[in-house]
Parts: structure tokens; C-alpha cells; sequence
């Protein structure tokens, strides 16, 4: 399976996000420094680095979560400015799936993937509830359908969270800490389905620490500290000839156990 | 090779029986410590010496029947509600209402009809809720102007000045919990804004509104507003007391959802942002929803003080129902009845705010979306 990944990645499509010499402070704190990033369609990128580093910040400059002071972001040809009209444009065709889940309490799973669906693409509401139903199972819960988000389990949450992305159809999903809250056992439920999606083709960019799932799917791994890219490379390449000693360093103290 | 050993679960035992049934309960609510056991004694021995004289007095030798005071005199040791039989209109509807006895339709249709949209707005499976919720703050209020207020359909005018007893508690109460909270949800949303301007104009109103007692507002509202219009302006005694009422009540609403707010994680509004969701829908789909449900009881318990509060209207010359027992109970004819006139005005104040009090307590059950199943 791995192969067949690593294979589709020869044949990548045109650029989809262009970020040029973006930098981003807060108050005083330099958190991002001259960042040059340009991802591909189809192509799957995992972020990785201490904390503090500045990766979560990075992707959730791509949908604008975090405003940026100086160098530009442009999406599928969208420049992010001020204008709201863009951003939320942007935020359309930008799937994104949260550390601690962010479902809507108030409301059914069924509900939380149907709601933007309806509200911002004017979708139908049975069209809506048939696609729903669909991303849930393809994450494999459909029957939690009626439930709401509090009677889930972590696992199962997260799986949500994804299946509510998919169902507005974007054409990139950022994905930030997506395991760091879970259990172990139920990280590996959620890493199946994010390598499914990467099969199929979703352009992606994981911040994680999850090595294996780097290893399996990713083109290209991304090491940041300190704010800056400090090393990017092929998985293998990455792991096992390291070019930088900042990267050495990292890569010994989370593989050591 | 050992062989894998296969996990079985051990099956559930019931807990040991002198945990369970109303012996155990006895033992371990009311007499689990030398504390508690002092306590419960003391609590029942409270209860039988000072519950049954009171009963005894309040309904068992109660006077209930007659048409004036000397039923009462010839029974002294029973409480006189013959007083609060003989007054209800006027302690109920004012004056206005009681003197005039071919008008008291009115007030009474208004009464009926309130409970009538109410009551099965209660009960969860009652089918039209949404109608009936319309019906109730949207229709009823035009409804009560008309019937209540009248000077149309044939319909003679009612002075407000003579608008009183638990009709205009009601009046004062409906109108300035129905008005303040969508107020106070705005100056919520506003005293939160990202823009400095409409910030600091939302915090400078609930500062001040809040903090301004009441019975200034009620004096200002009465004596000072008259000296900012020409001469010969009247404005309403009622409607001045019901703006003042409104501007102060939506000045404590918008604090209590604004806590509400302030305890939605912000990964809420993030998740919704990432989704493509602007600020009004984000806001009226996401945020404000879950901030409702949290402030469902501190916005109940300023609805509850409001109710009252606005038997401070008396320092404006408005007669509402403590003050219209009080007023009654103080005429010549019924002279010296005052417990009874407080003990009623208090009941109907405590129906009504422990029924509101109760509602909440069943909303917040309702909308809990947390319990497992």
C-alpha cells in the first residue's frame, strides 16, 4: 500500500497553496521567520518540530485563523488579505480538524456535519444528510448518527471532526495535533482513516508526531524550530539521513522509546 | 510454547444489602453523623411547633365566606381571607378594573388567555410549540394593548394612572423581560466585539445601567425625564416605568449571558470560522446557542428579581400588587388585615417565581446534551 502512495506522488498536480516569505509575530514575539512553503495538489505534507515552534501557527495561517503582518498566502489563486469575502472563500475549500475535536456540543453528529453543508452552500438538506451519512461511513460510524458529541469516545469524536470536513468537499485538509488528545488505543482508529484519505488523493498538511503515519504517507516532511523551516525532505531521506543537527537531535529524543 | 490465555471478564455482583433500601437511606442522610442527626432532630421539632398553629390559622379556623368585617370580628383566632375575597378584583386588576364592573372582561380575558398559550408551552409533547411561542411573545403583548389599554374597537380607553394590583406587576414584568433580553443578547455580543467603538459604547451603558439602583431610575424616570420635554408633553407614567425597567433589566441579561459567553472554549468559534461560517451565523448557530444554556439560570434568576422589583414602582405613584393589598388593607372597611393582604400579594409573587424558577431547572435538564444516552 505504501508503495502505491509514494508512487502517485511522481505525478503531482500544480501548486495549490503558495506562502512566500510569510512572517508573523505576536506583540513582540517573532513566531514565524521568512517561511517559503509550496504545496502541491495531491500532495501530503507532515509538519513536525518541538513545541513552540511555531507549526501550528503556520497551518492555521492557511485559513486565516491567524493573521499574518508581512508576506503573502495564496490558496487556489485566492490571496489572504483583510477582506472577509476571500477568507471565507477560502475557508470553504479548507477542511480543517482540531487537536481537542471542536464539535458542536448543541448538536447531533449528524447535525455538526450537515450544518455548514446547509448554511454556507445552500446545499438542500436531504442532499446534505445523504452526503453526511456518507463521510460517516466512511469513517465507520454512521450508526452514532443521532448521537450527540458528549456520548462519543475521543476516537470516535475525531472521526467526526473529519467526516464534517469532508462533507463541505474541500480540496486541502489541514490537520493540527489530530492525535495529541487521544487515548492510545484510539489513535490508530483515526490514523486509519486519515491514511484512506490520503490514498485517495486529498492534498494534506499534518502537523503530528506520529512517525509511522509520516513514514506511510507523507511526501514530504517538514521539520520546524524555532519559527523557521529548518530542514524539509523525502520520508526516508528524512529519517534516516538527517541534514541538519537540530533535526538529529529531534529525531533521537522522539524515536528513542 | 505457552498457550495465549483468553481474557474473561468477571460478571457484575449486586452490592451488599444494607446499602440499599430506606433503613440505609435514614442511616445515611439523616443520622450519619452526631451533626446531622442534631440537625434532623432539630428540623422536625422547628416543623411541629410552629407548622400546625400556623395551618390552624391560616386554613383550618380561616374565615373564607362573608361581605364585610364582622365575620371576621365574630372569629378572631382565624385569618380573615374574606378580606382578599371581597377585594380580589381590586388587588388583582387596580382600580381602574374594579370600579368599573362591565370592564372587568377585560383583564380577566387577558388572564385566561396568558395561561392559555402558557400552560401547554410546558409540556414537551405538545404539537406547535413554535406557533404557540409566537403567539405568546409576539401576539399576546399587541393583544394586551388593545384589550387592556383599549381606546379602539369600541373599546374605552383605560387610564394608566389607574392601572394597578397584580395586572400591572404583570404588565411591568412581561414587557421588561420580554424587551431585555434580546437588548441584553446585543449589548452581550457588543461589550465582546473586536471593534473598540462599539465595545466601549456597550460597556459604558451596562456600567451604567447596573450600576444605578432601581428606585433611582424608577425617581429619574418620573421626575426628571418631564423637565427635558416642553411644557405640556405628557408622557405615561407606565410607559416611563417600563423604559427605565427595560434599560435596567437588559443591562443585567446582557452580564449574565456575556458569562455565558465568556465559557464557550474558543475552538467553538474556530471550528465554525474553519468551516466558512461568518460572524452572524457563526454567532446565531454556535456561539449564542451553548451560551443560552449556560446562562439559563443566572438570566432566570435577574428575570426573577425583576418580577420583584417592580413593586418598587410605588415610589412613582403606581399602585402594583403589594402595593394594592397594602392600599386595601388599609381602607377604612378592612382596617388592621394587612398579614393577609402580604401573605396573598407574597403567594402570588412566589407562584410565579418559583414556576419560572422550575421551568429553568427543566430547560437546563432538557438541553443537556452531555448525559450519556
Amino acid at each position: 500500500m505504501t508503495t502505491d502512495i509514494h508512487m502517485a506522488s511522481a505525478e503531482l498536480g500544480d501548486t495549490i497553496i503558495k506562502i512566500d516569505e510569510l512572517n508573523k509575530w505576536y506583540g513582540q514575539f517573532h513566531v514565524l521567520k521568512d517561511i517559503n512553503l509550496d504545496v502541491k495538489r495531491g500532495e501530503r505534507i507532515v509538519i513536525c518540530g518541538p513545541s513552540g515552534s511555531g507549526k501550528s501557527t503556520l497551518i492555521r495561517c492557511i485559513n486565516r485563523l491567524e493573521t499574518h503582518q508581512e508576506g503573502s498566502i495564496v490558496v487556489d489563486g485566492i490571496e489572504l488579505t483583510e477582506d472577509t469575502k476571500h477568507i471565507n472563500e477560502i475557508r470553504r475549500e479548507v477542511g480543517m480538524v482540531f487537536q481537542h475535536f471542536n464539535l458542536f456540543p448543541h448538536l447531533t453528529v449528524l447535525e455538526n456535519c450537515t450544518l455548514a453543508p446547509i448554511w454556507v452552500r445552500k446545499a438542500p438538506k436531504r442532499e446534505a444528510e445523504e452526503t453526511a451519512m456518507r463521510y460517516l461511513e466512511r469513517v465507520k460510524i454512521p450508526e452514532q448518527a443521532n448521537k450527540y458529541p458528549g456520548q462519543l469516545s475521543g476516537g470516535q469524536q475525531q472521526r467526526v471532526a473529519i467526516a464534517r470536513s469532508l462533507c463541505m468537499n474541500p480540496r486541502v485538509m489541514l490537520f493540527d495535533e489530530p492525535t495529541s488528545a487521544l487515548d492510545p488505543e484510539m489513535i490508530a482508529e483515526v490514523l486509519d482513516v486519515m491514511v484512506g484519505l490520503a490514498e485517495d488523493g486529498m492534498t494534506m498538511l499534518c502537523v503530528t508526531h506520529e512517525m509511522g503515519f509520516a513514514r506511510k504517507v507523507a511526501n514530504r516532511v517538514i521539520f520546524m524550530d524555532g519559527g523557521q523551516i529548518v530542514e524539509q525532505n523525502e520520508p526516508e531521506e528524512f529519517f534516516n539521513n538527517p541534514q541538519n543537527d537540530r533535526t538529529e537531535l529531534f529525531l533521537s529524543q522522539i524515536l528513542q522509546h | 510454547m505457552s498457550e495465549v490465555k483468553i481474557f474473561v471478564p468477571a460478571p457484575d455482583r449486586s452490592p451488599p444489602s444494607n446499602t440499599l433500601g430506606p433503613v440505609a437511606w435514614l442511616r445515611e442522610n439523616l443520622f450519619g453523623s452526631i451533626s446531622s442527626s442534631i440537625a434532623t432532630l432539630l428540623f422536625f421539632y422547628l416543623c411541629f411547633s410552629y407548622l400546625p398553629p400556623f395551618v390552624d390559622w391560616a386554613f383550618i379556623k380561616a374565615n373564607w365566606t362573608g361581605t364585610d368585617r364582622s365575620v371576621c370580628e365574630a372569629n378572631a383566632a382565624g385569618a380573615c381571607w374574606t378580606f382578599i375575597n371581597v377585594r380580589l378584583e381590586q388587588i388583582l386588576f387596580g382600580l381602574y378594573f374594579a370600579s368599573k364592573p362591565e370592564e372587568l372582561w377585560r383583564p380577566t380575558l387577558i388572564f385566561v388567555l396568558f395561561f392559555a398559550l402558557l400552560l401547554p408551552l410546558l409540556f414537551e409533547r405538545t404539537p406547535g410549540k413554535k406557533w404557540l411561542s409566537i403567539a405568546l411573545l409576539g401576539v399576546f403583548p399587541v393583544v394586551f394593548y388593545f384589550v387592556v389599554y383599549g381606546g379602539s374597537f369600541g373599546i374605552p380607553q383605560s387610564n394608566t394612572t389607574q392601572w394597578g394590583g397584580f395586572l400591572l406587576t404583570f404588565a411591568l414584568a412581561f414587557v421588561g423581560i420580554l424587551l431585555a433580553l434580546p437588548i441584553g443578547i446585543l449589548l452581550a455580543l457588543g461589550r465582546r466585539s473586536e471593534m473598540p467603538v462599539i465595545r466601549s459604547i456597550c460597556v459604558i451603558y451596562i456600567e451604567f445601567w447596573r450600576g444605578t439602583p432601581l428606585i433611582t431610575i424608577l425617581f429619574m424616570a418620573s421626575v426628571m425625564l418631564p423637565l427635558f420635554f416642553p411644557a405640556g408633553v405628557e408622557f405615561d407614567k407606565v410607559v416611563r416605568a417600563m423604559i427605565g425597567i427595560t434599560m435596567f433589566q437588559s443591562a443585567y441579561t446582557a452580564e449574565a449571558v456575556r458569562g455565558g459567553l465568556a465559557a464557550i472554549p474558543k475552538g467553538q468559534a474556530e471550528a465554525a470560522m474553519a468551516l466558512g461560517l461568518g460572524y452572524w451565523r457563526r454567532t446565531v448557530l454556535i456561539t449564542l446557542p451553548q451560551a443560552l444554556k449556560i446562562s439559563i439560570p443566572s438570566i432566570v434568576n435577574t428575570f426573577i428579581a425583576l418580577f420583584k422589583d417592580t413593586s418598587l414602582v410605588s415610589i412613582i405613584g403606581l399602585l402594583d400588587l403589594l402595593n394594592m393589598a397594602q392600599t386595601a388593607a388599609r381602607s377604612v372597611e378592612w382596617k388592621g388585615y394587612d398579614i393577609e393582604g402580604y401573605l396573598f400579594a407574597g403567594f402570588i409573587y412566589w407562584a410565579f417565581c418559583y414556576g419560572m424558577s422550575r421551568y429553568s431547572q427543566n430547560l437546563e435538564h432538557k438541553l443537556d446534551t452531555n448525559r450519556r444516552n
